[in-house]
């Protein structure tokens, strides 16, 4: 076995777990609070990553166009919520897929209005370029940057949800939300608030993977379907949950791309094997939550029963 | 309310014969292009159908409905690809016969698993398991290299439909590369999944899927459960949707991973939200408002998405119950 290999892996799959629990966050807490299903939330992801590059180059700083990209999303997020979202809380869960939809079509048409067709890239700055050298492994700076970045997020959400006064509305509001509303607490302000924060976590996923992939038109499309899988195996409204379920889906999905046609041709022939493994590792993610819904239909860390 | 159902049938009926005639009528007026449109809304208007068994009859918000328009695709796609190129002899055929009875049987088999997984769970958690099937469907299509992988497969000739003993009899085959034939067929097979969608609607099947609907509780007091008939319901609805897989794959000349994507699930709900859940029609209405305003207003500005999606927007806040229930409201007096 090639050790520098598996650790290469490694860190690819710390990534992507990484960027699923910043998209995977907001919707586990949207969807456990406000019982909302939010595809839009795509759409944050990709307005993020469009916002910061645009004032990347704008303004020639990254550092700007990431304050830039969380203020926008914030203020658009706003604005949806204030205007669709806040409507839909009280509607069943297909209304709101469908409103959602609505929502994204309209916003992957508005940036290609704003920012044409194709996708726009981000230049890093040259400090963010290099590599870093751990003996035989080379890592890309900006890798370690944005596990650096994603661990950190997951700490102070740790930190705002249960040691905060705002984190015990939010969890509160995930177990009995009725309950909350009789105690005089303003529940319109809280689902605002979280709304908000959800979609700022989605941009700043979008953001950090921009400079890597580029912002394009629908980004957000496929891996917002791996997000909601994400909360449904880390059972839906459980931060804790959307962690250990993002990091594990991000490990599986990698070294499953990686390593199952090695594995596979221990017990078949090579040829097989190859053509096995990439089928098979593709669907491996969604194998995983058919299995574990069957085992725990609640997921891994369901929220205490309101 | 007693002239209500009739005149629901009646309407329904007009529709039907509008859908028929159209095309024919602009072909008279030297317009065939419309022939083309009208045949993709009447393979659409079938899955549409299809998903409304489960949405408005069974009450399952199922969102992965594509998955089984591109496994029909899929099962006319393969056999004709491996007889123009040769390879596996077991599967490869131009026979319509043998796409339906493959797609039929692929379809009904994915769903009778997928669904008795997915029905385990129920709200949020069954829209997103099925939502994730289809997902998976997707992604094995992509990584079938063989299949052409993301770039699809081009179907070279449509199926065959031989009747045996018909040549004999001086019976001529039905030539499906013909358009209007072709056109004819998918309406055809609309009809039957319209009345065979009606009939289970007042079946003992139907009764109980709609009610427990409404109270699963007091249909599992009344001895009965719910669980097999939603799956049964989820097997009958997974096979229509095949067929007008199977159709599509006819119709386009052409299949492709991205007829599985979750967005062409979500617009197949969008129909039959738009036309009226609760009714027998409301999904044709709402596939042939949804075909002719893309072709309209896709001719209008490459960002036909926007008022597109702007329209799903007003319809889910505002528009409850559809076109249809839009039409059927009484003015209050």
């Amino acid at each position: 076995m090639d050790w520098t290999l598996v650790l290469t892996q490694a860190i690819n799959g710390l990534q992507l777990g990484i960027l699923l629990f910043l998209l995977s966050a907001g919707l586990t807490l949207t969807f456990g609070i406000m019982d909302l299903i939010n595809l839009a939330h795509a759409s944050f992801f990709m307005l993020g990553a469009f916002i910061c590059a645009w004032a990347t180059l704008y303004f020639d700083s990254f550092v700007v166009g990431i304050v830039c990209a969380i203020l926008g999303t914030a203020l658009l997020a706003l604005i949806v919520e204030k205007t669709v979202i806040s409507h839909l809380y009280v509607r069943d869960h297909l209304d709101q897929l469908l409103a959602t939809f609505g929502l994204i079509l309209i916003a992957d048409t508005a940036v290609h209005l704003i920012w044409g067709p194709a996708g726009l890239a981000i230049p890093l700055p040259s400090q963010l370029q290099g590599q870093v050298r751990f003996g035989e492994l080379v890592v890309p700076t900006y890798r370690l940057v944005i596990i650096g970045v994603g661990l950190l997020i997951a700490a102070t959400l740790y930190w705002l949800v249960n040691k905060t006064r705002a984190g015990m509305l939010i969890r509160a509001g995930a177990s009995n939300r009725q309950m909350l509303s009789t105690l005089g607490i303003n529940v319109k302000l809280l689902f605002t608030s979280v709304f908000i924060l959800g979609a700022v976590l989605a941009g700043l996923g979008g953001l950090l993977i921009a400079p890597i992939t580029e912002a394009s038109i629908g980004m957000g499309n496929d891996i917002i379907i791996t997000a909601f899988v994400v909360i449904i195996i880390g059972g839906i409204g459980s931060i804790k949950g959307a962690f250990v379920a993002a990091l594990l889906i991000g490990f599986i999905d990698t070294f499953g791309r990686a390593f199952l046609d090695t594995i596979f041709a221990l017990f078949m022939s090579v040829d097989s094997a190859e053509t096995a493994a990439p089928a098979v590792s593709a669907i491996l993610v969604y194998l995983l939550m058919a299995l574990i819904l069957v085992w725990r239909p609640q997921g891994l860390f369901p929220p205490k029963l309101r | 309310m007693n002239g209500v159902p009739t005149l629901h049938r009646i309407g329904g009926g007009l529709v039907l014969l509008l859908i028929l005639f159209t095309p024919f009528v602009m072909l008279w007026l030297g317009k065939p292009f419309w022939l083309d449109i009208f045949t993709r809304l009447v393979i659409l208007a079938i899955a549409a159908s299809s998903l409304s068994l489960l949405l408005s009859v069974a009450g399952l918000a199922s969102f992965g409905h594509a998955a089984y328009i591109g496994l029909g695709a899929y099962a006319v796609g393969i056999p004709v690809y491996y007889e123009t190129y040769g390879g596996a002899d077991w599967l490869a055929s131009y026979s319509g016969w043998w796409h339906v009875l493959l797609g039929v049987t692929v379809c009904a088999l994915f769903a009778l698993v997928t669904g008795a997984i997915s029905l385990r769970t129920k709200g949020v958690h069954f829209i997103m398991i099925t939502m994730a099937f289809s997902q998976m469907i997707l992604y094995l299509l992509v990584a079938l290299e063989e299949f052409g992988g993301d770039d699809g497969l081009s179907v070279d000739l449509r199926s065959e439909f031989v009747v045996p003993g018909a040549q004999v009899l001086g019976i001529p085959a039905l030539n499906m590369e013909e358009p209007w034939v072709f056109y004819l067929v998918c309406f055809a097979m609309l009809l039957l999944v319209l009345f065979i969608v009606a009939k289970l609607r007042h079946s003992h099947f139907g009764r109980v899927l709609q009610a427990a609907k409404q109270n699963e509780l007091r249909v599992k007091a009344l001895g009965i459960n719910p669980y097999r008939y939603r799956l049964l319901a989820f097997v009958v609805a997974g096979i229509f949707a095949g067929l007008s897989g199977i159709l599509f794959a006819n119709y386009a000349y052409f299949v492709s991973p991205s007829m599985v994507e979750w967005t062409r699930s979500g617009e197949l709900m969008f129909m039959v939200i738009l036309g009226g859940v609760s009714t027998l029609f409301g999904p044709v209405v709402g596939a042939s408002v949804f075909v002719l305003l893309e072709h309209f207003l896709s001719r209008f500005t490459v960002f036909w998405h926007l008022p597109f999606g702007i329209l799903l927007l007003v319809v889910v806040l505002f528009g409850r119950g559809g076109i249809i229930g839009m039409l059927k409201r009484e003015p209050k007096t």
